[in-house]
């Protein structure tokens, strides 16, 4: 039978090249074709949809086909080798190795190659487009001596390619010829709204602007030029303005193709040639290209079919698209811009948080024509298919796009229904959740459901309908959601906050005497302890005080497992002169403590007992050190980064500013911990956008990022102003420190507070950029009482036999050291022992970490 | 109020009266800690007139550190919240308010002359006294 085989030529082994062998394997196709592949690429084909992740991942991850062959013989996979002629007469193609190969059929899966407009300079070193692996290995060689990246086209691929090189850490551009960005998705509004997220993220975006020319020096290139705009200094540029399909070959051996390019096939996507199919991105169905890849997928299954003997057909796909860009929910599905004759407009756009929505309807409104979701995607699962499928509308389509928190959209949400799709939490999940159980109480705070179930963890989008969720579900049960702070006060942290500074209480026992109930507890207590330190800097062991406070800042320092404290002299910026260091060491060695750098630029020393820290203390505050405040809600550090002053990419003094921003603020007292970071250039190599403040330094100052933290929940600071001068900076600080301070929440790290704030980022901005609430002098002269009062918590302690008699071991026996206290050595360090005595298993912390979530 | 200083003493135990400081020592929902016969107790005063004392022993971290935790109310319930992991403990009967399973021991407190004495357990005799 081996002379009835008949042979079969693939040109392209990409994705859909892929999936036709392996349908022709899987579906029996093989059985009677031999199949020969020839790929251009040095390798096999892989997933170019994640092609961004190659950074991360690798090309391994990224393959298609790991073994580098197919597993059946009769399928020749010959890679690196371009086919460079089709003769249709001699039904043969010739390879650029010069190898010939006769075909019965021959299947054209050439994709498409990038479009680089003829502009001036497109040649020159530096210049790159963003399709194949190869592409991305030459971007990140590049990105090593470079600063600054542009991308040309701010489509989808361009918004791809601009997120890789805002990865590889250089200061990015995209440069869009339209009005908006996505325009082939987007309408002008859902675009703006792209933008401000993008922007957010560190991205700078020039829409309408028509790139000129690309200049270079020596070759290499240096500037992008715009109409009518600034000039872009740049050392590397990428060209995503579009794709072309890869249709020379076809064209050289006089195959039709489409009036836009793309070779033109029928339904079963058989070209003029009756031998020849093309498939995938090179093919143009009907005259019309796809540049994704599900329709390729469909294309090939059509053709293996056919040569099957079967029946199918190509007619046309869907080209909805939900993408997540830089973190950013983007969808856009059927007709996008009320193409459709007296089709309507269903529009909800907000501002402050960027979401935008739009819904196309019929013009009876009982239809859905498509629609664009910017923001908050998280309608595209239930939106989407009622295009597809014709469901009719609700009563009230509006409700579908808005927000859950002011409409009603779970209407028709089942228990099924996923809620948070970053983690696939669904209704019931949450449900559940705020029902508790017999093992565990029920929620009554998103915070809460976040710990529960993860929802809302990852982008945040789903926060919202959570919360709805959680207002019906507690309303229908009867519960209340309360804002309370304690069974003992029954206002926020905020209320508090505001009826000590309006009645100026000056003590716990006042205030929950007059406004409270009960003796406190170990929840309000604090929270009031701070509250009065932060508006009157009086010290936290004061009278008054020190019984409210949490045990690391009763003892100004950080409790430990076994009962001993830590100890972290202040080290402002992490800059420590040798004589500074030797001292610390010196303390080491002689009080014989753990030591080890933290993770804040500092040195911590562990295994002091109640009655040394007043010892080390004096040693320490002798050699010039202060407190570090690593156990107070307060200022922890402001870690910096060498700067200019050393480093050659520097371009402002990053360490000088963190030093003068960690003085200022050292020892404020805020609803949680903060932290800030300065760096010197746009490599950020202080993190500072992992801090709650975080400056960067720019050419012409400095960079304002807030709501930044590591932690359990990390999230990145966002920006707040840019390029100011070091005094504006200062203010803006200062004002947004004092306004977190004022209304955070208890246990409120800064991006929680940004996130529950009405308004949020963009209402922070306007508060203390541009003073809307006409508070600014307030809060700058509230932080000038601080600054003003602040007095190292260890000196005043030291000075002080009062609150010197609190560091003793036992009442009755003060320097007796606790004899349950007892440490083993491990490298060359001491350690505690295991629990003294104990020959049942000690407890732990429970598995959950109580960290910031306010209970 | 030295004078009219009232102390918990429900059931009539046998030991030692140990004294330990004075009461104006002791502010009020301020703990400390005090040895006693070998044993680390912590004692509260949760006002003018009574005084309290528990273990110093926190069971779940296994550190001596009841006396440095902050004290509460929940109703009419007095306790102290461990400083380690935060359980509450009742400060009049030694019981972990989220789990009735655990409890530290309570030790008998009272005023002589404006003097806090503990009554330490008799010396028990176990490997370690
Ligand atoms: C010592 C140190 C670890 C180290 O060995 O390096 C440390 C140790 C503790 N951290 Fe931390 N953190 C230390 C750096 C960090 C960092 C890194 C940083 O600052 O760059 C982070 C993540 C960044 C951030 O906060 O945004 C970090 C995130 C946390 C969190 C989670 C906060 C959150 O918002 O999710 C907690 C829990 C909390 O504060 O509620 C925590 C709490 C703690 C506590 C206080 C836990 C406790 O209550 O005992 C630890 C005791 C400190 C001590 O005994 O001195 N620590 N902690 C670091 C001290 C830095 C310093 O110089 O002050
Ligand atoms: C960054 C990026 C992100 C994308 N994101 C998405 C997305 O989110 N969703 C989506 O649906 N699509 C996305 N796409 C598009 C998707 O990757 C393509 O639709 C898909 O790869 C098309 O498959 P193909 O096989 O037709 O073409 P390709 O994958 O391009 O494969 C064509 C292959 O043919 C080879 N070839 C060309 N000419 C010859 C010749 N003469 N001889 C031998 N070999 C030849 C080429 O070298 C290439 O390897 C993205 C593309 C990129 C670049
Ligand atoms: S990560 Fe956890 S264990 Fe490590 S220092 Fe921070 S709080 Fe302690
Ligand atoms: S949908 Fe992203 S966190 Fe829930």
């Amino acid at each position: 039978m081996t002379h009835l085989r008949q042979r079969l030529v693939l040109i392209g082994h990409g994705m859909v090249g892929h999936r036709f062998v392996q349908a022709a394997i899987e579906r029996g196709l093989t059985e009677r074709w031999d199949v020969v592949v020839f790929g251009q690429e040095p390798r096999a084909a892989y997933d170019r949809v994640a092609l961004t992740s190659f950074f991360e991942v690798g090309a391994d991850e990224l393959s298609l086909l790991p073994e580098g062959e197919y597993d059946d013989p009769r399928v020749r996979l010959v890679l690196d080798t371009a086919v460079t002629t089709i003769d249709r007469d001699a039904r043969e193609v010739t390879t650029a190795s010069g190898e010939v190969v006769r075909y019965d059929a021959l299947v054209m899966a050439t994709g498409s190659v990038p479009f680089v407009p003829p502009l001036p300079g497109r040649d020159l070193a530096g210049c790159f487009v963003y399709r194949t692996i190869e592409d991305l290995e030459d971007i990140r060689q590049a990105a090593k001596t470079a600063t600054t990246g542009v991308v040309i086209g701010g489509g989808l691929l361009g918004l791809e390619a601009a997120n890789a090189v805002h990865q590889l850490g250089l200061a990015t551009h995209v440069v869009e010829m339209a009005p908006r960005l996505m325009p082939v998705q987007l309408d002008q509004a859902g675009g703006a709204a792209l933008v401000r997220h993008i922007e957010a993220l560190g991205v700078t975006v020039h829409t309408g602007a028509a790139t000129e020319a690309i200049e270079g020096i020596d070759g290499k290139v240096t500037a992008l030029t715009i109409a009518d705009a600034e000039p872009i200094e740049t050392d590397l540029v990428v060209f995503s303005v579009g794709i072309r399909p890869e249709d020379a070959l076809a064209r050289a051996c006089g195959i039709e193709v489409a009036e836009r390019g793309g070779i033109l096939v029928d339904e079963t996507c058989r070209t003029s040639d009756k031998a020849i199919y093309a498939i995938g991105e090179c093919a143009a169905p009907d005259g019309k290209v796809y540049g994704l890849v599900a329709p390729g997928y469909a294309m090939a299954e059509v053709v293996v079919d056919r040569l099957l003997g079967g029946s199918g057909d190509f007619t046309g796909a869907d080209m909805a698209t939900k993408l997540k860009l830089m973190g950013v929910d983007v969808a856009s599905f059927g007709d996008v811009f009320a193409a459709t004759p007296g089709s309507l407009e269903l529009v909800f756009a907000d501002a402050v948080t960027g979401v935008y929505k739009k819904l196309v309807v019929s013009n009876d409104a009982t239809r859905l024509l498509g629609g664009i979701l910017v923001g908050d995607a998280s309608a595209y699962g239930v939106l989407r298919p009622m295009v597809a499928s014709g469901i009719p509308l609700p009563e009230n389509p509006e409700e579908l796009i808005l927000p859950a928190g002011r409409g009603t959209a779970q209407v028709g949400m089942t228990d099924e229904t996923v809620v948070c799709s970053c983690e696939n939490v669904t209704k019931g999940t949450i449900c559940s959740a705020i029902d508790g159980s017999e093992e565990k109480p029920g929620c009554a705070d998103v915070a809460c459901i976040k710990s529960c179930t993860k929802a809302g963890t990852v982008c945040g989008s789903c926060v919202p309908t959570v919360k709805n969720l959680l207002a019906e579900r507690l309303a229908s049960a009867g519960r209340e959601v309360s804002n309370a702070l304690c069974e003992h006060f029954a206002m926020s942290r905020q209320e508090l906050f505001d009826l000590v500074a309006v009645k100026a209480i000056r003590s716990f026992t006042a205030l929950i005497a007059a406004h409270g109930t009960g003796r406190g507890c170990d929840i309000c207590k604090p929270a009031v302890a701070s509250i009065l330190a932060s508006q009157t800097s009086a010290h936290i062991l004061a009278e008054e005080t020190v019984g409210l406070q949490d045990t690391n800042d009763a003892f100004l320092g950080n409790l430990q497992r076994n009962g001993t404290y830590s100890v972290v002299p202040r080290v402002p910026g992490g800059e420590l002169t040798p004589d500074g260091l030797i001292a610390i060491g010196e303390v080491a060695r002689d009080f014989d403590l753990y030591t080890k750098i933290t993770g804040g630029q500092r040195i911590d020393l562990f295994g002091a007992r109640v009655e040394q820290l007043p010892l080390i203390w004096r040693r320490l505050v002798d050699a010039g050190f202060e407190s570090g405040h690593a156990y107070g809600k307060s200022l922890r550090t402001v870690k910096s980064c060498v700067g200019q002053t050393w480093c050659r990419y520097g371009v402002q003094d990053s360490t000088k500013l963190a030093i003068e921003l960690e003085l200022r603020y050292r020892g404020l007292r805020s609803p949680h911990k903060l932290k800030g970071g300065v760096s010197g250039c746009a490599r950020e190599c202080a993190e500072a956008r992992g801090k709650d403040f975080g400056v960067i330094a720019t050419e012409k100052g400095w960079n304002l990022y807030v709501g930044g933290n590591g932690g359990f929940r990390p999230a990145h600071a966002v920006e707040l102003a840019i390029d100011l001068d070091t005094a504006t900076l200062i203010r803006y600080l200062d004002r947004f420190l004092m306004f977190y301070i004022r209304t955070a929440d208890r246990l409120q790290r800064t991006s929680a507070w940004l996130e529950s704030i009405e308004g949020g980022l963009d209402y922070v901005r306007s508060v203390v950029v541009d003073d809307v609430l006409g508070v600014a002098a307030d809060l700058e002269a509230d932080m000038a009482g601080h600054i003003g009062a602040y007095q190292d918590e260890w000196s005043a302690t030291l000075a002080d036999e009062e609150k010197l008699a609190r560091f003793v071991s036992f009442i009755n026996a003060p320097d007796t050291p606790d004899p349950s206290i007892s440490f083993v050595t491990e490298r060359g360090q001491i350690r505690p022992s295991a629990a003294e005595g104990s020959a049942e298993p000690v407890l732990v912390a429970s598995a959950s970490i109580p960290v910031g979530a306010p209970r | 109020m030295m004078a009219g200083t009232k102390v918990r003493q429900e059931t009539v135990r046998q030991g030692i009266w140990v004294s330990v400081c004075r009461v104006d020592q002791l502010r009020v929902d301020v703990g400390v800690a005090a040895l006693v016969g070998g044993e680390q107790v912590a004692l509260f005063r949760l006002d003018a007139e009574e005084i309290t004392a528990i273990g110093n022993l926190d069971p779940y971290s296994r550190a001596n550190v009841l006396s440095r935790g902050i004290v509460g109310s929940r109703g009419d319930t007095v306790f102290v919240a461990s400083p380690m992991y935060k359980q509450p403990f009742d400060l009049r009967t030694g019981c972990c308010l989220d789990d009735p399973a655990v409890s530290v021991p309570t030790f008998d407190v009272r005023v002589l002359d404006g003097v806090v004495q503990v009554l330490a357990p008799p010396v028990s005799d176990g490997p370690d006294g």
